[in-house]
């Protein structure tokens, strides 16, 4: 019933799961390419989107919530905000000039990805995903997360909120004119 | 998704990390090289949930190994989008602070700390 490519069988979720990560991957090159920032942010909302409806099919419904209302919500604000307050828009486009460094850059890229993608993924084509049972099935949602942060993972935590404290103390001297 | 294996997963997670780095070594506008280290922030947490959903063989299957693994890479990926947070928060300050000095930010004239 199923086909098989190059020894991977094509199923009705990897089809799914191509349209959904072929958009991403468009959106992550429109980020790149685009030479309007809002542009580019727009297209970065989109591909933070669909990499959370990935997070859902990969059985992290909390992170993909998480990712919805951390970067899409907080972080893409900031982004626009930022753009807004620069006026970086449509009249004060850094007109890129076509120089060396573009091409070098591309082809550097290229390398990466072919040496990387090389080495890493045809070990990776037989790999499924584990049968999940009911209760292992639960291990995404938000009780198994908030339980696990605060008994195991309780110094990590605590050493990221001193981070955002830093974080939050630094940017406010950073962007105030006077204190 | 049963039937998608782990390899494509890592593919998109691929793709999109040496976007953002061609992104960075590209662009000019720092706003823009920013959004590309999100992105390359995005694709390693995907990397971290593909691999806290698919084990591994040669893993020791005992249903409390499965839960720890599975726990430790949802953990990752919150610590990273707290990192990511405070990274944006701060560098975007850094921006306006230069923008404020400079009246400028083409990110090839900033070499103040050249030595």
């Amino acid at each position: 019933m199923n086909q098989t490519v190059g020894g991977v069988t094509i199923t009705p979720e990897l089809l799914m799961f191509g349209a959904i990560a072929g958009a991403a991957a468009i959106c992550a090159v429109g980020v790149v390419a685009f030479n309007n920032a809002i542009r580019s942010a727009l297209c970065l909302v989109i591909n933070f989107f669909l990499l959370a409806v990935l997070y859902f099919t990969l059985n992290a419904e909390m992170l993909g919530i998480t990712q919805v209302v951390v970067y899409t919500g907080a972080i893409m604000v900031l982004f626009l905000f930022v753009v807004m307050l620069l006026n970086l828009g449509g009249s004060k486009l850094l007109h890129e000039k076509p120089d060396p460094k573009k091409f070098v850059g591309i082809l550097l890229g290229c390398g990466l990805f072919v040496i990387l993608g090389a080495q890493i993924l045809p070990q990776l084509t037989k790999v499924m995903p584990m049968p999940l049972s009911p209760e292992l099935a639960k291990f995404g949602g938000p009780e198994a997360i908030g339980r696990t942060l605060f008994s195991e993972y309780v110094y990590p935590f605590e050493a990221v909120s001193v981070l955002l404290l830093i974080g939050i103390v630094g940017s406010i001297l950073l962007a105030k004119r006077r204190l | 998704m049963n039937g998608v294996p782990l390899a494509a997963y890592i593919a998109l997670g691929l793709f999109m990390f040496t976007t953002g780095v061609v992104g960075v070594i590209v662009r000019k506008s720092p706003i823009v090289i920013f959004m590309c280290i999100e992105l390359m922030l995005n694709s390693v947490n995907l990397t971290f949930l593909a691999f806290a959903r698919y084990q591994m063989a040669g893993f020791n299957k005992t249903p409390e190994n499965i839960q720890h693994s599975m726990m430790a890479g949802q953990m990752m990926v919150i610590f990273v989008m707290a990192v990511a947070a405070a990274e944006v928060a701060v560098g975007l300050g850094i921006i306006m602070a230069i923008f404020r000095l400079r009246d400028n930010v083409d990110i090839d004239e900033m070499n103040l700390l050249r030595g």
